[in-house]
């Protein structure tokens, strides 16, 4: 079985986020880290491929000036490959353009299963996934809290509102996962060291013979027109806790007729 | 463009339409002249509804059969704006939302601009509003394409309102079938018992996070809502952990809420969080850590030990 993940790399989500006061979008000029929502896909794929008596898993990312840091994470935790589509013609894609970017390369893996995070931890659109599995024109199974691969029948445990529905698919097809459903792994020493041989294919756009035009900027056809700082919420009263805070919440629920 | 016609995606349940899809068509109506819904699965059960709110019609593609909504919903979606042509199609940020979007946006080659909690016209184009970094600021985005704007809210982004319109007229459409990327099956559904207060429109809202250090502690939480008529909610870290189900989760990722109350209990804040209970009237929080995020937003902060403020809270609610 061939699992391929789809990994973001993001700038640390620990350090104050910031956009580019020029082009608006989001600076990664910093390293860039493998997005804790992805850890869980490469968890899933670990475990999957185990779980089938081995089987290849093999990761795939966007990102920009050739940026290797958070596969090398991925890669340390157990993916045996990476492909990496850099471009500077990239900067600026939306969410339509970077799953057609995704999905050709994708494509040229010929995988059984493809596993992505539900969204980013930095862009959140929790679009790629399904746009991905829309290029491929595979059948899709987002929001997975669990999985099973049964030879070519993916079961799914698909978080809904209200609890969880069973959705199952034939295999090839893209299954994007919550964020918590296992426990991804630490990569151990030796599994650093040995990551740092692994092949990462660099692809460029003219690689996967894609009209630079129909991706970035240009391709994205929208256009930020302003930012804005939101109202900020005014703190109010803070207390140390003497064993008296309590009276003073009862006080407050009072003013405001709830008890 | 000016701005005719909107579409919006309309979901529901058993005949009665979500709440996120009452707003979706307040905010349409302030922009359009026209506002219709499509519903993949039966729309004429909430004919009713969705014209006192405003609708002119509702497209419905009938019961999906066990079929997972997305790509199905998209591809006759796709099948009808060839003679529909609606100038928007307007979201709600779901499950279903997302993925019949993506899937539209890829068949129609159409951008979409998610998790936007405003929209207006300016020039002509539909622009769009997005708060990033955890609310701090907002990116407003407006739509350049050639073709219909596809665009995601966030829930309780705006009021609903009955209109008072007639019902809206029920239109079949035809299914559309995708062939091999429709063939995710639906085999069992599995409900979370739900009772009392529902987090969506509880008036207080009581939430517990990690600082309550392990899931036996929720049963504090879970006690303070009952005696305060709230429901009970919880941060993404606990939900994460497994110690409460994926339906108390309040946050970005989870249900955006807005009660006039909202207490947080051993919750640092991180804007995870914030981004999905700033919106609340009231925030009292209680955390150990003087330094937590969470005091920056909270009209009542107390820097105390959630084992020793809410056993006291409760004792002294109940006395009462």
């Amino acid at each position: 079985m061939k699992v391929v993940v789809c990994v973001k790399q993001i700038p640390d989500p620990a350090l104050p986020g910031e956009l580019d006061p020029s082009t608006n979008y989001l600076k990664r000029d910093d390293k860039l880290i493998l997005d804790e929502s992805d850890s869980y896909g490469v968890e899933m794929a670990l475990q999957l491929a185990e779980a089938a008596g081995g089987g290849e898993v093999s990761l795939v990312s966007m990102a920009p000036n050739g940026e290797v840091s958070g596969l090398r994470t991925a890669l340390a935790m157990g993916a045996e490959d990476a492909v990496l589509i850099s471009d500077d013609a990239l900067a600026g894609s939306d969410a339509l353009g970077t799953a057609r970017v995704l999905g050709a390369a994708i494509s040229r893996m010929s995988p059984d299963l493809v596993l992505a995070g539900v969204e980013s931890s930095d862009g959140y659109t929790g679009t790629v996934p399904e746009m991905i599995a829309g290029v491929l024109e595979m059948p899709s199974i987002t929001f997975a809290k669990q999985i099973e691969v049964d030879g070519n029948t993916v079961k799914v445990q698909r978080q809904t509102e209200a609890g969880y529905d069973d959705v199952e698919c034939q295999t090839p097809a893209l299954v994007s996962v919550t964020a918590g459903v296992v426990e991804p792994r630490y990569p151990s020493f030796k599994g650093i060291m040995a990551a740092k041989k692994k092949p990462v294919e660099e692809l460029d756009l003219a690689a996967l013979g894609i009209d630079a035009a129909a991706v970035g900027q240009s391709g994205a056809r929208q256009e930020t027109v302003r930012v804005t700082d939101a109202e900020e919420r005014q703190a109010g009263e803070v207390i140390e806790d003497e064993g008296d805070a309590h009276e003073k919440i009862v006080e407050f629920l009072g003013e405001l007729k709830i008890v | 463009m000016s701005v005719e016609t909107i579409l919006v995606f309309g979901e529901g349940d058993e005949g009665t339409p979500t709440g996120l899809t009452l707003e979706l068509l307040a905010a349409a109506r302030g922009l359009a002249t026209n506002v219709e819904v499509f519903v993949a699965g039966d729309g004429a059960a909430m004919a009713t509804e969705l014209g006192a709110h405003g609708a002119s019609k509702v497209y419905t593609t009938g019961s999906l059969d066990g079929k997972l909504t997305g790509v199905h919903a998209a591809a006759a979606l796709q099948n009808h704006m060839e003679t529909g042509s609606p100038d928007a199609v307007f979201f709600g940020q779901t499950p279903d939302g997302r993925d019949t979007a993506a899937r539209l946006a890829v068949r129609i080659d159409q951008p979409v601009v998610t998790n936007n909690v405003g929209a207006s016209i300016e020039d002509g184009a539909l622009v769009v509003e997005e708060p990033v970094f955890g609310g701090t600021q907002n990116v407003f985005t407006a739509f350049r394409n050639e073709g219909p704007a596809l665009a995601l809210f966030r829930p309780k982004s705006f009021e609903a309102e009955a209109v008072g319109g007639s019902e809206a007229e029920v239109v079949t459409v035809d299914a559309v079938d995708p062939g091999a990327a429709g063939s995710a099956a639906v085999t069992g559904r599995h409900v979370e018992e739900r009772s009392g207060p529902q987090l969506d429109d509880a008036e207080v809202v009581v939430s517990g996070g990690r600082g309550l250090g392990q899931p036996e502690a929720y049963v504090m939480v879970d006690e303070l809502a009952g005696l305060l008529g709230a429901a009970s909610g919880a941060s993404r870290a606990i939900v994460d952990a497994g110690w409460v189900p994926y339906s108390k989760q309040v946050g970005q990722t989870g249900k955006v809420v807005k009660p006039n109350v909202y207490v947080a209990c051993g919750i640092s804040g991180a804007t995870q969080h914030l981004v999905g209970m700033k919106g609340s009237k009231h925030i009292i929080a209680i955390n150990k850590d003087p330094e937590a995020p969470i005091f920056g937003v909270a009209d009542l902060g107390i820097v105390g030990d959630v084992h020793k403020v809410i056993p006291a809270l409760i004792e002294s609610l109940k006395s009462r």
